[in-house]
C-alpha cells in the first residue's frame, strides 16, 4: 500500500449513537463513537463482548439486530456522503455495493440451497447492470482471486460442500463481488483452526494490498490485531477509549483498560505463573455506570472519574484516549 | 526419577469410532475414526494439555476417559482398574472420583434451578455429606471457587458467564475428585475473566492436589497452565512432551506449525510468512500412511504409504514422525 492512499479518508463516523428503547426506559448502547478509516487501512476494533465492536459496525450498515434498537445520532460519511441518512433503497445499494460483510459464522451468512457461484452472481448483478455470463465469469474470477482451487467447478458447488476455511472464503468472495470500498469483518476468523486463522489473514492482508480496499476488523483477539492491523479502536462499554496505531495502542496503551487488557493476555508472563486479571466484570447494558464506565474497575480511579464522562481527547499526534489520568509510561501493575 | 509412582490414570490404545455398522456388508460405509490407537497416562495432581484443532477428536478422548462417551476398543486404568470394561460398581466409583467442567457455562446449568440446588443435587446424588451438612458445604464449596455464599440463591441468567462457570467448577469439586477433565472451560469468557478463572484452577490444584486433564485451542494458556502437553491430529496423539520442551523444541511437523500459526501480542512481527496450506482431511477417509502428509511441509516418499509412526514408548518426549528431531523445526 503506498503513503497516498492512506492519506485519503474514505469514511468518517461522527458522534455515532445507538439506543435501546422499550418498557418505557431508553439505554445508551453506543455513545460518541467517532473515528476515520483511511483507503486501504485495516482499522481494528476491539473490545470484549458487549462492548459495542459488533454494534458500531452493525449501525453503519443499518442491520441493528432488534426493532428495539435505533440509531439516535450522529453521522457517517462515506466519499462525502452521509449513509446515516439515507433511505432505505438507498442504503440496500451501499450494503453490499460500497460496504461488504464478512461475519464470524459463514454457514448462517450463506444460502445453503443456492450454490455459491449463484450467490455471488446474484450480487454482482444486483449492483451492476451486467447479464448473466458475464456475471459468472467475475464470479469465477473472485473465487479464484480468494484463493478457492478449481473456481469454474466449484462455481456450482453448495455451502455443505465446502469446508469451514473455504466457506470462509466464499463468504470473503460474495463481500468483494461488488468491489467495495469497504470491507467490515466482523470476528471473521474466530470460528476457525489457528492454521486456517492464519490463511484468512493473509487473503484479508493480500486484497488489502491488491485491491486498497479498506478494513474494519472488528475481534477480541490482540494477537491478530497485532498482526493484521495499522491502527485500533478499543472499546468499553459503548464507547471507544483510546484509538491510536497499533504499535501505540498495544505496545504503550494510555488507557488504564487497555494497559490492562495486554497485561492480561494468558501468554504475557511465565509458565505457572498467576495471569494478571482486571477485577470485576465489564458492564451491563442497563447498568452503566456514571461519569467514566470503566471507574469501578480501575486502579487510578479517582472522585472526577465518578462523575465526568472523560471525551476522546488527542494525547499525541494521532493516539487519542478518553482518560482523566492516562497512563504517560507504561505501567504494568494496572492489572492485579 | 526413580521409582515413579503409579499413574492415575493409563489409556492404552483407545479406539473411539462412529458409524460404520449396518446388516449389509456392501452398504456398510466406513466408520468415522475419532480417537484412533490413542495411549497416554497422567500422575495423580497432573496437569495434562490436550491441544488440537477443531474435529482432531480431543473432546471425544477426554469424553471417553471419563466413560461419558462410548468407546470401540482399548484399556482405560483409572487408579489401576479398566474402566473400559467396568462393571456398575466400578462406574459409579468413577462417577465419585472424576468430574467434567464443559465449555459452556449456562448450557451445562439448569437454567431453573438455584445454582445453590444444583451443587446440593452432585452432593445428594453421591452420598457425600448427611443431608443437614448439604448447606454448609454448598456455602464452602462456593466460598472456594470465589463467590459468596449468597449466590447459593441466584439463578444460572442472573449471573455472568465468569460466575457460571465458577458455579460448574463448584459442582466438579463437589464429589472431590481426583482427575477434572476440563472441556474449553475459558473459551466462551472474555480475556479479563479468563484469567480469573485460570487463576483459581491452578490456585485449586495447589490446594486440592487434582490432576486435570485441560482440553483447549488456545496454546498460550495451555503453555500457562499444564505440566506436560499432548498434540493430537486426526485421532492420533502426534507429540507428547513436558510443556516448555514442546512449545520451545517441537519434534513434529504439525505440532511445529501449529505453534508457528498463533498470533503474538507483538506489533512489530507480521503474519507468518508461509502459513501452513490446506485444512485437516475429513477423519471418515483418513490419508494412508501418516495422515499429516498431504499437508506436511517436510513431507518423504515414504511418509504416503504404510502404517502411521507410531508414538514410541521412550522418553518424556515423543513424537509421532519418521523426521530426526533436528530437522523438524519450520
Amino acid at each position: 500500500m503506498s503513503e497516498t492512499l492512506l492519506d485519503e479518508t474514505i469514511l468518517s463516523v461522527r458522534d455515532l449513537a445507538v439506543v435501546s428503547t422499550g418498557g418505557g426506559t431508553t439505554e445508551t448502547i453506543l455513545d460518541r463513537v467517532s473515528f476515520d478509516l483511511k483507503r486501504g487501512e485495516i482499522l481494528g476494533l476491539v473490545g470484549e463482548s458487549g462492548s459495542g465492536k459488533s454494534m458500531t459496525s452493525r449501525a453503519l450498515i443499518r442491520l441493528l439486530p432488534s426493532n428495539r434498537l435505533s440509531v439516535s445520532g450522529g453521522q457517517a460519511f462515506l466519499n462525502g456522503r452521509d449513509i446515516l441518512a439515507l433511505d432505505d433503497k438507498a442504503m440496500r445499494a451501499v450494503r453490499g455495493g460500497s460496504i461488504g460483510m464478512i461475519f464470524q459464522n459463514p454457514s448462517s451468512h450463506l444460502d445453503p440451497v443456492m450454490t455459491i457461484g449463484k450467490q455471488i452472481a446474484e450480487s454482482i448483478r444486483f449492483h451492476k447492470s451486467v447479464g448473466k455470463g458475464e456475471a459468472r465469469r467475475q464470479a469465477v474470477d473472485i473465487l479464484r482471486q480468494v484463493g478457492i482451487p478449481d473456481p469454474e467447478r466449484r462455481f456450482d458447488a453448495y455451502p455443505h460442500e465446502f469446508s469451514g476455511g473455504m466457506r470462509q472464503r466464499a463468504m470473503i468472495a460474495v463481500a468483494l463481488a461488488c468491489d467495495p470500498d469497504i470491507l467490515i469483518a466482523d470476528e471473521p476468523t474466530t470460528a476457525l483452526d489457528v492454521t486456517v486463522q492464519a490463511q484468512i489473514l493473509k487473503l484479508l492482508t493480500d486484497l488489502r494490498d491488491t485491491r486498497g480496499v479498506s478494513i474494519i476488523f472488528i475481534t477480541h483477539d490482540l494477537g491478530v490485531v497485532s498482526q493484521v492491523c495499522d491502527r485500533v479502536a478499543v472499546m468499553y462499554g459503548g464507547r471507544i477509549v483510546e484509538l491510536g496505531g497499533k504499535r501505540e495502542v498495544i505496545g504503550q496503551g494510555r488507557h488504564p483498560y487497555t494497559a490492562g487488557l495486554v497485561a492480561c493476555q494468558p501468554a504475557e508472563g511465565s509458565p505457572g505463573e498467576r495471569v494478571r486479571t482486571i477485577h470485576g466484570q465489564p458492564p451491563r447494558v442497563g447498568h452503566m455506570p456514571e461519569g467514566c464506565r470503566f471507574h469501578p474497575r480501575c486502579p487510578k480511579v479517582s472522585e472526577r472519574c465518578s462523575m465526568v464522562s472523560p471525551e476522546l481527547e488527542l494525547a499525541a499526534p494521532g493516539h487519542q484516549v478518553a482518560c482523566h489520568y492516562p497512563i504517560t509510561q507504561r505501567l504494568a501493575e494496572v492489572a492485579t | 526419577m526413580n521409582a515413579r509412582p503409579a499413574p492415575l490414570l493409563e489409556v492404552n490404545g483407545l479406539n473411539v469410532h462412529f458409524g460404520g455398522g449396518g446388516l449389509i456388508p456392501s452398504l456398510r460405509k466406513p466408520p468415522l475414526r475419532a480417537v484412533n490407537d490413542v495411549s497416554l497416562t497422567v500422575m495423580p495432581g497432573e496437569t495434562l494439555g490436550l491441544v488440537g484443532e477443531s474435529g482432531s477428536g480431543k473432546s471425544t478422548l477426554g469424553r471417553a476417559v471419563l466413560r461419558l462417551g462410548e468407546l470401540t476398543s482399548g484399556e482405560v486404568l483409572f487408579d489401576g482398574t479398566d474402566m473400559a470394561r467396568a462393571t456398575m460398581g466400578d462406574l459409579n466409583r468413577l462417577r465419585r472420583e472424576t468430574a467434567m467442567i464443559f465449555q459452556d457455562p449456562y448450557g451445562a446449568l439448569n437454567p431453573r434451578m438455584r445454582v445453590g440446588d444444583a451443587i446440593a443435587e452432585v452432593l445428594r446424588v453421591h452420598n457425600k455429606v448427611p443431608a443437614d451438612g448439604i448447606r454448609a458445604r454448598v456455602a464452602d464449596l462456593l466460598n472456594l471457587v470465589g463467590l459468596d455464599a449468597g449466590y447459593a440463591r441466584s439463578r444460572p441468567l442472573d449471573l455472568s458467564g465468569g460466575q457460571c462457570q465458577r458455579i460448574g467448577i463448584a459442582r466438579a469439586l463437589a464429589v472431590e475428585p481426583k482427575l477434572i477433565v476440563a472441556d474449553e472451560c475459558v473459551a466462551a469468557l472474555d480475556v479479563s475473566i479468563q484469567g480469573q478463572i485460570l487463576n483459581l484452577l491452578m490456585d485449586l490444584r495447589e490446594r486440592i492436589g487434582m490432576a486435570i486433564i485441560f482440553i483447549a485451542h488456545d496454546l498460550a494458556i495451555v503453555r500457562r497452565l499444564c505440566d506436560r502437553v499432548a498434540v493430537m491430529y486426526l485421532g492420533r496423539i502426534v507429540e507428547v512432551g513436558p510443556t516448555e520442551e514442546v512449545f520451545t523444541d517441537p519434534r513434529h511437523p504439525y505440532s511445529a506449525s501449529l505453534l508457528s500459526a498463533i498470533p503474538d501480542i507483538d506489533p512489530d512481527k507480521g503474519l507468518p510468512e508461509n502459513p501452513l496450506a490446506g485444512e485437516p482431511p475429513s477423519p471418515i477417509a483418513l490419508p494412508s500412511g501418516c495422515a499429516f502428509h498431504p499437508r506436511c511441509p517436510k513431507a518423504l516418499p515414504q511418509c504416503s504409504t504404510g502404517e502411521p509412526p507410531l508414538l514410541g514408548r521412550d522418553g518424556p518426549h515423543r513424537a509421532a514422525c519418521i523426521l530426526p528431531p533436528g530437522e523438524v523445526t519450520i
